[in-house]
């Protein structure tokens, strides 16, 4: 049995002891670690931009779930990224109130000043462009947001200011 | 009918929330004490005569969800808020958790109260990311106070509380796919029997309930039934916050008297239509209700009456679509939402919507046919209430079925000359 053939499946990386810290303040609030498994995805895509097949294998076996499981979940959730993102992620809702006011054409906007289209990053790695369902700011559609970040009452005047100040601050 | 805005009455948009001792100077957290001095089944009575129904689109009255919780046994049974609001064109949620958030803190308590809970937990979308901070805040602040931990109130009687935020996906408000999220399981909805009263979190009873709802019910407990019911029109009980969107001189959401008339919510509140535009259709409360026409507006916002005209209230807060958008695109537009957020668990759902979302593309782009009509037609057959595994998909076919029902014509003209509308 001296024929091993090395390997070159993804292996747990190790989590940050900032990962670690958060994803047990989390795991306080419920009695079985599976629990935490969303969380702890989030946790680790806040720090390390998404959230990599290291990184899952990482999550699985820091909280005992089995990995297949974890990526059940990772794969369900819209926001979970298991590939690459740039350093903004543009979501933008193109849900019905949205739809009404126009959204299409400012996509189509965005798309063309970015050169991307959903799902696709800017080469210079500076955004994402994702679809969201309803973002729940029916009352001020157009609306997206960039990171954390909610815009409403979107124009293509606008849309090309948020741009501009993202690009600016790099 | 009195004029009191139990739900919205700290709230002034600009100014930051209330904080534990603002919100409490203004008469804040005085139903908890109501609560802890009554019997448990006492708290569900009140609510249940209150006539308090579900604000998440059920419209089911909440006491009586209440009162299908068995009798404590020593063990952990959970009470978790529903704070995943992603219907279309509903966003009135958000609003009560951004610009007060102790209200809904106070309501969990109380609720938890009557229905001797350990553990609540609130269940929220993560792009709501100001709802987050705010709710934290308040959190931890009614921690602070002793309104949670070990000892609520002073009572002896503990009852933790803690923030979920997930991911984004829709069905995570059907509230049995919401338990498998906060189990860490991926969002498929369970089997009902057994409800989650009896079996939901982790096996443990468990309630769920819409973050409205749980807001009515500080002002139930702390001033009575009678209050309630003399909130509303016709003595219809109590407040809800109803909403427009679309192309209204004013869109928003406000609290009003549950009775009022769609068209006093259109006209008098959202301004009416912006100069240029008719009103064709609406959806009167979320994506996942039929339409209704402008014969409807007189209509009052009960769940009965907006049933006999062939839809349902759901979230109250209604999208009107103008005589210059095309509604074939508006459904289509709906069924691409809910073939995206399908969780895949069954089969017409799975595969249904995108079947449906591509012959409403085809007839958008002038490729339809008039045997698709009839399939549209057989699709909300095979997607009707109890032939799913879960609401979503029946939900999903509601603007569909009603859109060919109110405009045949048009869906016969797109197969004649595709789309005539402006691309917006």
């Amino acid at each position: 049995m001296s024929n091993i053939i090395a390997s070159t499946a993804p292996r747990a990386r190790q989590l940050t002891p900032e990962e670690i810290h958060e994803i047990e303040h989390e795991k306080t609030h419920y009695p079985y670690a599976q629990a935490v498994g969303l969380e702890a995805l989030k946790i680790v895509q806040k720090y390390q931009g998404w959230v990599s097949d290291e990184s899952l294998l990482a999550v699985a076996q820091y909280l005992d779930i089995p990995p297949d499981e974890l990526e059940g979940v990772a794969t369900f959730f819209n926001l979970i990224y298991r590939r690459p993102v740039g350093r903004h992620v543009i979501l933008f809702c193109d849900s019905v109130a949205c739809w009404m006011l126009g959204c299409d054409s400012l996509k189509e906007h965005i798309s063309a000043r970015l050169g991307i289209d959903y799902g696709q990053t800017t080469d210079d790695n500076l955004f994402t462009l994702i679809p969201v369902p309803c973002l729940g700011d029916c009352d001020r559609a157009p609306t997206m947001m960039v990171g954390n970040e909610h815009y409403r009452n979107l124009t293509p005047e606008k849309i090309d200011q948020i741009i501009a100040d993202y690009q600016a601050r790099g | 009918m009195s004029m009191d805005k139990p739900l919205t009455k700290n709230i002034q948009i600009g100014r930051a929330p209330f904080d534990f001792a603002q919100y409490q100077a203004a008469g804040g957290y005085a139903s908890v004490a109501k609560a802890l001095a009554m019997v448990p089944r006492d708290i569900m009575n009140l609510v249940k005569d209150s006539g308090l129904g579900g604000r998440g689109g059920a419209g089911f009255n909440t006491g009586l969800k209440w009162s299908f919780i068995p009798e404590p046994d020593g063990g952990p049974r959970y009470l978790v808020v529903n704070a995943d609001e992603m219907e279309p064109g509903t966003f009135k949620d958000r609003l009560l958790m951004e610009h007060d958030p102790h209200l809904l803190v106070e309501g969990i308590i109380t609720a938890a109260i009557a229905l001797e809970a350990t553990q609540a937990y609130i269940f929220l979308r993560g792009e709501y990311k100001v709802a987050e901070q705010a709710l934290h805040k308040a959190i931890a602040e009614a921690y602070e106070a002793g309104m949670l931990g070990k000892s609520v109130n002073g009572s002896g009687r503990s009852l933790d509380l803690a923030l979920h935020t997930s991911a984004g996906r829709y069905i995570c408000g059907e509230e049995t796919a919401l338990i498998n999220a906060l189990e860490g399981k991926r969002a498929n909805p369970r089997f009902k029997p057994p409800f989650p009263q009896v079996s939901g979190l982790w096996g443990r009873p468990t309630l769920v309930n819409n973050v409205e709802t749980i807001c009515n019910i500080p002002g139930i407990v702390k001033n009575g039934v009678d209050w309630y019911k003399g909130l509303g029109i016709n003595g219809q009980p109590g407040t809800r916050i109803s909403g427009v969107s679309g192309r209204v001189k004013n869109p928003g959401c406000w609290e009003m008297p549950v009775g009022t008339t769609f068209r006093t919510l259109l006209e008098d509140y959202a301004g009416g239509m912006q100069d240029g535009y008719q009103l064709k259709a609406f959806l009167p409360g979320g994506g996942s209700t039929d339409f209704l026409m402008p014969e409807h507006l007189d209509l009052p916002m009960l769940p009965g009456d907006v049933q006999k005209a062939g839809s349902r209230l759901g979230t109250s807060l209604i999208m009107v679509l103008d005589d210059k958008t095309c509604p074939v695109g508006c459904v289509h537009n709906l069924i691409k939402f809910f073939a995206h957020e399908s969780c895949g668990w069954c089969t017409p759902c799975r595969d249904g919507l995108p079947w449906t979302e591509h012959m409403l593309r085809k007839l958008e782009d002038g490729e339809g046919s008039m045997k698709d009509l009839d399939i549209l037609k057989e699709m909300c057959g095979y997607m009707a209430p109890g032939n799913t595994f879960c609401a979503l998909a029946p939900g999903a076919v509601e603007p569909l079925q009603s859109g060919l029902k109110y405009f045949m014509d048009e869906f016969v003209e797109h197969v004649n000359h595709g789309c005539k509308y402006h691309k917006h």
